[in-house]
Formats: structure tokens, sequence, C-alpha cells
């Protein structure tokens, strides 16, 4: 269908640039894309049938990934880093 | 090694955003809420088996007046939980090492259980404060020190969770230095260090998990002396 219609994983790599500017940047438009992105997610890793371990185990270790990028600042300092 | 170790206890933030409010609010995405579906799935179901479980054990002491806060203590029982036990994670941040948010759960909660005993059973709530049978000369006494534990109910609660989450967490980071530290100079002993913090990580998911119910529980006991 047309660029603006097609979902993410549709779109191909020398299309990425046209798509990215057909997208809406409001809020509202992000709240949307959030949205639609969790919905997937859920739909794809938890709701369904004979989930295993891997829908929450991906999001705990998106968590970790955050919580390591978030305390970046303070660690980068401790005694052990070899090049401070 | 950290300069300090009590540094992992100091409320990290970003670009002026608190990672507090990413910790607190993260544990209701592990949550999925059945909304539209009619198969529903494995996560689900374990979850609703988990509050059911728990809603029963804490509700059964309690009449009926009392099941007007099943919702509330469930709730607080999930969240707790969900926040000790992710705060074991690495580079994770537990806001329940922090003593301002357990004096803040535990001190309006308990005095929400106070206020409904005075006001629905007042002689009976102020009763409490003197135990059956104590010798007469011992009543001022007794009066005095039953309104001290009374009144140190929430402090209790709050120091209580802060204090065990805070100490389990520094014993971890202690244990594993140690082990770093040792492990080029004497490979058995760091070994050994190896598996104390091994049982000590099994010790903390219980306590995380302990202290949770715990905090909830004590909730519904003074909410039975007063409902």
């Amino acid at each position: 269908g047309p660029l603006s219609e097609r979902p993410l994983m549709e779109v191909r790599l020398g299309e990425l640039h046209a798509w990215v500017s057909t997208c809406s940047f409001s809020p509202q438009g992000l709240l949307g894309a959030v949205q639609r992105a969790w919905g997937s997610y859920c739909a794809k890793y938890i709701h369904v049938k004979q989930g295993g371990p891997a829908g929450i185990s991906m999001l705990l270790a998106g968590y970790c990934l955050l919580s390591y990028g978030w305390n970046y600042q303070h660690f980068k300092r401790h005694r052990w880093r070899k090049y401070h | 090694m950290n300069l300090s170790f009590f540094d992992q206890f100091s409320s990290p933030s970003l670009l002026g955003i608190p990672l507090i409010l990413i910790s607190m609010t993260f544990p209701a995405l592990l949550l999925p809420s059945l909304d539209n579906r009619w198969i529903t799935n494995r996560l689900s179901t374990l979850q609703l088996w988990f509050i059911n479980l728990v809603t029963k054990q804490l509700m059964m002491p309690l009449d009926k007046k009392g099941h007007k806060w099943a919702l509330i203590l469930t709730s607080l029982m999930i969240f707790l939980l969900l926040i000790n036990l992710l705060g074991l994670l690495p580079y994770t941040f537990t806001p329940t090492t922090q003593l301002s948010m357990n004096l803040a759960l535990a001190f309006p909660l308990w005095l929400a259980t106070l206020l409904t005993g005075l006001r629905n059973q007042p002689s009976a709530s102020l009763g409490h404060l003197l135990p059956e049978g104590t010798p007469t000369p011992l009543i001022p006494a007794l009066i005095l020190i039953e309104t001290t534990s009374l009144l140190i109910r929430p402090l209790a609660l709050g120091v209580r969770l802060t204090a065990n989450l805070t100490a389990g967490h520094l014993l971890i980071q202690l244990i594993s230095t140690a082990t770093t530290a040792l492990f080029s100079t004497m490979p058995m002993v760091s070994l050994l260090t190896l598996l104390v913090l091994f049982l000590l990580t099994i010790l903390e998911v219980a306590v995380a998990m302990i202290q949770a119910y715990v905090f909830v529980l004590l909730l519904s006991l003074y909410l039975q002396e007063n409902i």
C-alpha cells in the first residue's frame, strides 16, 4: 500500500527516510506510536496461549539496560575502570 | 570498588529525571491486563492464581467490613513484591531502600486503621491499650507503654522494610567486592566467598518476598483490631 500506511517491519531499508518523513511527531502521534508498539509486543510475546519466558525476560533485560544507561555517569568513576 | 558502599542507594537521575520514577512505574508493565481477550495467556493465569491466593490469605481473618480493604492491601502487596524482586537485578534501583518511600506507605495506612477504629468502636479501640488481667498498680505504666507501642507502629513498619532491603543490598555488594578482590591472590578462598554470595542471593530473594508479605500482614492485623 502507500508508504505512510505501512507498518515499520514492511518498509524497505531504502524507503526508511521517506517513511520517517510521513510520521507525525506531535504528542498524539508519538503516544499512538508507543501504544501500537507496546500492543504489538504484547500480542506477539505475552497474549499467546503457550507463552514462554521470552516475553518477560526481554522486558527485564531491557529494564536492566535502561538502569545501566541511567546510572552511567555515576559508576564510570569506579576505581576498577581501567581508563578514567 | 566504589567510592563509598552507600553510593548505590543515592537516587540516580539523568537529565533531571530521577530513575525512581521509572523504578516505581515499571512493575505495572509486568502485569498484563485482560482487556478484551477470550483466551487467557500463561502469564495472566499465573498472576491471577497468585493474586487470588494472596487475597484469600489476607482476607480470611477479617469480617465483611474489612473486605473493603482487599483492593488496597493486595495491590500494596504486589507492588512491594515486584519492587523488591526487581531490585535484585543488576544495576537496578530499589525504591524501597529509601526510608521516605516506606514511611510514606506505612504512615497513612496505619493512621487509617487507627482512625477507623476510633470512629467505629472508640471504647474498644482505647480498650486495646490495657491488656486483660493486669494487676492494678501496673495500670498507668502499662497504658503508657501500650500507647508508645501503638504510636511507634508506622515507624517500625517503614524502618523494618528499609533496613532489611538496605542491609541485604549492602551485604551483596560487600561480598561480591571481596570475591573479586580475592580472586587474583587466593582463588580457593574466592570460590568459597562466591558460594556464600550465591546463598546470600537466594536469601535476598526470600527476604524480598517475606518483607513485602510482613508489611501487608501487619497492616491487616492492625485493621483486624480496629475494624
